[in-house]
């Protein structure tokens, strides 16, 4: 399994310019972020200058990859080793991030100019390039020190971005984030400590050589499968999730729905499938949670009136989908072919999720701002004046019901065919479940778009490109259904 | 020669249409309405190309790959352009239709959008060669279809889309969980593979059985076999166009398409016969036949009573594929064509009557053949045709599954065709005679609900003559029955293909 995360010697030394690119995949998003808080951008254009070097170096450790296949890099300083590699995983999660943090940063000059955010919005730029350097080092870091302090920047930053809009619910609500990922954190660090005790050392690659399986795995596995678990919003720790949302900025919703706890998600993984190999009751509980999950975050969503309740708890119920593949995926005696299929059907689901729920997040965003409306009743009539945005959501959602042709469904697919190889027919079932109840609250809130007998508002018209954006990303998430080939193909290769 | 690009442009024509009307703003009537109608009349052109080709032989298909061991694929065949062909020809009259319909009324654009969605989703369906790109566009269907359900936006509309979407939307998990399941057990499976699944009849037959029910019962709600109908008479709150290629046609033909390729090109008939499903299907349908022609002759309303009258005769199409053997089968493919070409005749008829003379009940109808001649005509034509009268195209239908089910020696099923002609001839009877025979408002006796004087003839041209096209069509199906081409004579051509090596 921990090949799949790409730990193992590369063959290869990278090339220089692998060098370049790297240094600007993860510094560049730092220094572009001090900029703009010096002068913040009005306008989409510089951002869409600052993103261009961004996006190559995306492209080129892309190219790369393709080329020599795992990329490795080394460096001591001051006694310490920092290693970080770059699979196919790590390869598409990248690119996936860079998406969409531009997106998001091309959102927010027009997000900004119709909503008057206040003196603290321009701190918003550096808080999002410290998310996206410290999103990009996850993906790529090799030990677990390196992972906790990217992850605790993570943390800080989103915390931060959350809590900028400056409402006094906005700032209950972070604080409260903020306490519940420092204890998360503080989790993660104890497991770190018992695995530094006991073996010595930090680096995954070698931790997989000498890890046994034994009550100090098994206790530092808890203790960071909980902190992560609470930093992801797993089920049942996820109740921080939806206050949080309903008072933060858009783009920033989307870049945390879409990214942040992704990030906890994939360490999750990486680090049980190292503590934890072979142990049949840990994956099991995590998909039990999933089921539930997925009926309670369904539930949830149907039955609220607010709109970005609903898509924040739609959220809990997707990474239900994920959760409920942990036994295919960790666990003894998994044949070769539906734990090939349910990885790569996870990670389809995890980034089609990421691009669908940012265009989610952006066109609830523009719905309201537009109507001037949080609820769903609210938002009556809307199908006639912003049919756009609508389309949008639209779009999205069908991502999040696994209709096809999106990336929902041919993840769905891939992870349906695994556990019915596996005969896992309960897994079947919350999966089936899950749609029908994700089309529920989605078809709920069209069926009071499509409202004709509703008053008509006054609407505030929308700056141009808001809706592309998210009409953009949306389409991706849509599109990967069927060229779900390519990314997959990147995670092909690479077995040692 | 494989010519990828034909399945392909055919399927790109009604898509690009709706890309293109939906960014073309909502008052550019002109300029979409010109599009509309050369797009359906270029996939015309491209769906007699592909008639051609299949009749010389050819077989185009145009395939990639999504995931290992999983393709989308698009293959003309002679079922599948039977298919294609019926949904461009309605397409192109029921959308002249639509734009004299909904002329002047809100949301055009995104009717026309949708629209074209739905007939793309058709053309899809028509020629996916696998159950993978089956499911997508049957998907895609349900969803194009529920924006137009609730196309008015009040709240009857809005309860109907809603109840639309809980049947199609389980039947789509339901048959997303067949499709997956015996993608399992067989693999990637072509339709146009001849082997059928006899191989795994030994060891799997449990599994077989259970597999087909799934997705026949996924199948069945689109195609409104009772008890799973309930969605269709509501969804008749949608506009007459909708109802008519829609209703009649597209939805409940792909989910009676779906079930002919399920039997005859996933299964295999033989297989299916072992299986003792057949039978099955057999029953359901007549059951439906039955069921939908008595709740038919209960309705007041015009509308409800088409949609009931669907409900039944769609399940022709099921019974023809229950009676094992080509008779049997020619049936019920031409009745997939002949039943459509009725059916949007008569759907058409009742739009009319209601824009022009604001008629949807029954009781308002006494007299209006004076008044309406031509559409009166019309209905006479559907009408006379769904009871099974020679010459009209349904008579042959039932020939043929009469002749079919006295050959495969099931009289019960003769029984059932007797008594649904009768039902049938019990609704529609009435309302002819009060067309024709009756004095109404035409004659100075009372007034129309709701009258408009829409055109110069008795009604807006743009409403008039596809409708006349139509009823001309259908009735020219089973005049010329014999003729090569005919809907008869590329139905038999498909079973044959099916039944002789």
């Amino acid at each position: 399994m921990t090949w799949r995360f790409g730990l193992f010697d590369s063959t290869f030394a990278p090339l220089v310019s692998t060098h370049w690119a790297l240094l600007v995949a993860l510094v560049f998003p730092l220094l572009m972020g001090g900029l703009a808080a010096l002068f913040p951008p009005k306008r989409a254009w510089p951002v869409v200058l600052a993103s261009v070097p961004l996006l190559a170096s995306g492209g080129v450790l892309l190219i790369a990859f393709q080329e020599a296949g795992l990329l490795g890099w080394q460096w001591e300083i001051a006694g310490l080793i920092l290693s970080l590699r770059l699979n196919g995983l790590s390869v598409l999660l990248l690119l996936t991030t860079q998406c969409i943090v531009v997106a998001a940063a091309l959102y927010t000059p027009g997000h900004f100019r119709l909503t008057e955010p206040g003196p603290l919005a321009r701190w918003l730029w550096p808080l999002m390039g410290v998310a996206l350097s410290a999103l990009s080092l996850i993906w790529l870091a090799t030990d677990l020190l390196t992972l906790y302090i990217a992850l605790e920047l993570m943390g800080l930053a989103a915390v931060g971005m959350l809590m900028l809009s400056g409402k006094a619910p906005a700032l209950l609500a972070g604080m409260r984030y903020l306490l519940l990922a420092l204890v998360g954190s503080l989790t993660y660090l104890l497991g770190v400590a018992l695995i530094l005790g006991q073996w010595g050392r930090l680096d995954l690659q070698g931790l997989a050589e000498v890890i046994e399986p034994g009550p100090v795995a098994w206790f530092a596995a808890a203790l960071i499968g909980a902190g992560l678990a609470l930093k992801a919003a797993l089920f049942p720790l996820h109740a921080w999730l939806t206050p949080v949302h309903e008072n933060a900025w858009t783009p920033v919703s989307a870049l945390h729905a879409g990214l942040v706890i992704k990030a906890s998600m994939f360490m999750l993984l990486q680090l049980w499938s190292i503590l934890l190999p072979d142990t049949f009751y840990a994956p099991r509980i995590i998909a039990w949670l999933g089921l539930l999950a997925i009926v309670w975050g369904g539930l949830l969503a149907w039955r609220t009136d607010s709109l970005k309740t609903l898509v924040a708890s739609s959220t809990v119920a997707q990474l239900g989908y994920l959760m409920v593949a942990f036994p295919l995926l960790l666990g003894p005696d998994i044949a070769p072919l539906p734990r090939a299929l349910a990885w790569e059907g996870f990670w389809l689901q995890l980034v089609g999720h990421a691009f669908a729920k940012a265009a989610m997040f952006m066109a609830a965003g523009n719905l309201i701002l537009a109507t001037g409306e949080h609820t769903l009743k609210g938002l009556a009539g809307t199908s006639r004046r912003l049919p756009l945005s609508l389309l949008v959501f639209g779009i999205a959602s069908i991502t999040l019901m696994g209709l096809p042709p999106s990336s929902g469904f041919t993840a769905k697919w891939m992870l349906l065919e695994a556990m019915i190889i596996t005969q896992q027919w309960w897994a079947v079932a919350a999966l089936l479940t899950g749609t029908l109840l994700t089309a529920a609250y989605v078809f709920r809130m069209f069926r009071y778009s499509f409202d004709e007998t509703a008053p008509r508002h006054r609407y505030q018209p929308l700056a141009p490109g808001m809706d592309l954006i998210a009409m953009l990303l949306a389409l991706t998430a849509f599109a990967l259904g069927l060229l779900a080939h390519f990314p997959l193909e990147l995670m092909h290769g690479g077995s040692p | 020669m494989n010519a990828a690009w034909l399945p392909l442009t055919a399927l790109a024509t009604s898509l690009l249409v709706a890309v293109t009307i939906f960014a073309l703003p909502e008052e550019a009537r002109r300029l979409r309405t010109t599009i509309n109608i050369g797009a359906a009349v270029v996939k015309i052109i491209l769906v007699t190309l592909m008639v051609r080709r299949v009749a010389a032989g050819h077989e185009d298909i145009f395939s990639f790959q999504v995931i290992g061991g999983l393709d989308f694929v698009l293959r003309i065949d002679a079922l599948g352009v039977m298919f294609a062909g019926l949904s461009s020809l309605l397409w192109l009259c029921t959308t002249i239709y639509a734009i004299g319909y909904l002329e002047g009324s809100a949301n055009r654009k995104r009717f026309f959008g949708f629209f074209s969605l739905c007939v793309a989703s058709t053309i899809g369906i028509a020629l996916a060669d696998n159950l993978f790109t089956f499911l997508i566009f049957y998907e895609m269907l349900t969803l194009s279809t529920y924006p137009l359900v609730v196309h008015r936006g009040t709240e009857q509309a809005l309860n109907a889309g809603r109840v639309y979407l809980r049947y199609t939307l389980s039947a789509g998990v339901v048959l997303l969980l067949g499709a997956v399941l015996l993608n399992n057990l067989t693999g990637d499976q072509s339709f146009s593979s001849e082997e059928g699944l006899g191989d795994y009849l030994n060891d799997h037959r449990g599994l077989l059985t259970l597999i087909f029910i799934l997705l026949v019962s996924g199948l069945a709600v689109k195609a409104a076999m009772v008890p799973l109908h309930g969605w269709l008479p509501r969804a008749m709150v949608a506009p007459a166009p909708v109802s008519a290629l829609l209703h009649a046609v597209a939805v409940v033909k792909a989910g009676a398409f779906g079930i002919l390729r399920v039997v005859y090109d996933l299964y295999g008939i033989e297989l299916s016969v072992e299986l003792g499903v057949i039978t099955g299907l057999a029953v359901a349908a007549s059951i439906t036949i039955i069921y939908g022609s008595l709740r038919a002759i209960a309705q007041q309303e015009l509308k409800p009573l088409l949609a009931f009258s669907t409900v039944s005769q769609v399940s022709y199409v099921i019974l023809g594929i229950g009676i094992f053997g080509p008779f049997g089968t020619v049936g019920a493919l031409a009745h997939l064509l002949h039943q459509g070409l009725m059916k949007v005749t008569l759907f058409f008829c009742a739009g009319n009557y209601a824009e022009e003379l604001g008629i949807h009940r029954i009781d308002e109808m006494d007299g209006a053949g004076k008044r309406m001649p031509l559409t009166s005509i019309a209905f006479t034509i559907g009408a006379l045709g769904m009871i099974g009268l020679p010459p009209v195209a349904g008579f042959i239908t039932k020939w043929y599954l009469g002749v079919g089910a006295i050959q495969a020696e099931m009289y019960w099923v003769v029984a059932v065709l007797v008594a649904s002609s009768t039902l049938n001839a019990m609704y529609f009877l009435p309302i002819l005679h009060r067309l024709w025979f009756r004095p109404g408002p035409s004659h100075g006796k009372g007034s129309w609900p709701h009258e408009q004087r829409l055109g110069r003839l008795e009604t807006h041209g743009w409403l008039l003559w596809p409708m006349v096209f139509t009823a001309l069509i259908s009735l020219g199906a089973g005049l010329f029955a014999g003729l090569p081409y005919s809907p008869l004579d590329w139905a038999a051509r498909v079973a044959s293909g099916e039944y002789l090596p």
